[in-house]
């Protein structure tokens, strides 16, 4: 299974995922943004950090980037993209995936462990978790989901929203949103579940060291729906 | 030529940067501010003799990157 992750000027997460896919068994290459094109890959990482510093939005301009027009062909084929942390927010400004990271609620930059529930697991990065729902970790300042009305209803009724943020327990609301996002969205799908766009690092908890090891179930499950 | 773009937030989109400026405000006892809304502005050299022409361009800029359409709004002054 190959992999390609790639890396903007900024980029900050691209060695973490790159450790984390190798650890579960992907041939990982890293692509620089520059490049035309992209090496034969099964899945397409954008990875999280700050790139182009966030200038004029997060990720847009990295939405312009060389490497972009691959990336959108790749996942007009059906291949699998997927964008963590500023990687969503360059996923929503290429138009791949629908609406907009905002500025998180209060402010401040969060950076903390938090629960996810799966809402979603027909699809090949969560089929094959037990687990409905899963301690990760974020780290932004723009993770507060946004779309219009009419997105909404359509990410709705096409089961597109993949994760949301809840307590240990499953229950989503308003004390257990950190960042304000619409009805607690931290990742979403596009229409065919091949692109998923989430705020939350699963390559941040990929060992016990690392505070825990729920991100190693994403991963396995994403290797395993390859086979 | 230069043409100047404001960006703006729309209506009804939270703009959590206007409100703390606003609550700065209303604390140096600016007490009679509602709300601020915080935008962007851009001033952009094109070369081009005709202004309709550069407007055109910068209104494809617009919708292109500058503004996220999603919340949004751009004004070409």
């Amino acid at each position: 299974m190959k992999s390609s992750v790639i890396i903007f000027p900024g980029s900050n997460c691209d060695r973490d995922m790159d450790v984390a896919l190798k650890k579960f068994g992907f041939k990982n290459k890293m692509v620089w943004h520059n490049d035309k094109s992209i090496p034969k890959s099964d899945l397409i990482v954008l990875p999280g950090g700050f790139s182009y510093g966030d200038y004029l939005r997060c990720g847009s301009i990295a939405s312009k980037s060389k490497i972009i027009k691959s990336v959108i062909e790749f996942a007009n084929s059906g291949g699998l993209v997927l964008g963590i942390c500023n990687g969503f927010q360059i996923l929503t400004e290429t138009g791949l995936l629908p609406g907009i990271l905002q500025q998180n609620k209060y402010l401040n930059f969060i950076c903390k462990n938090i629960y996810v529930k799966i809402k979603n697991k027909k699809n090949k990065y969560f089929k094959d978790i037990k687990k409905d729902i899963l301690e990760l970790h974020i780290a932004h300042n723009e993770g507060n989901y946004f779309c219009t009305n009419d997105e909404l209803k359509s990410l709705e009724n096409n089961n597109q929203i993949a994760v949301t943020y809840c307590d240990s327990k499953g229950l989503e609301n308003e004390k257990n949103n950190p960042n304000g996002a619409i009805k607690n969205i931290a990742g979403i799908f596009n229409k065919d579940k091949n692109v998923l766009g989430m705020m939350p690092h699963p390559e941040r908890m990929i060992d016990k060291c690392l505070s825990g090891e729920d991100g190693s179930l994403f991963f396995e499950s994403l290797l395993k729906n390859f086979r | 030529m230069i043409i100047k773009v404001i960006v703006t937030l729309k209506k009804g989109v939270l703009d959590p940067q206007g409100k703390a400026i606003q609550q700065t405000l209303n604390g140096m006892n600016f007490s009679n501010i509602d709300s601020v809304r915080q935008g962007k502005f851009f001033e952009i050299s094109v070369k081009e003799e005709s202004e309709s022409k550069a407007k055109l361009q910068v209104d494809e800029m617009c919708k292109k990157l500058l503004a996220n359409l999603v919340i949004e709004n751009y004004k070409i002054i």
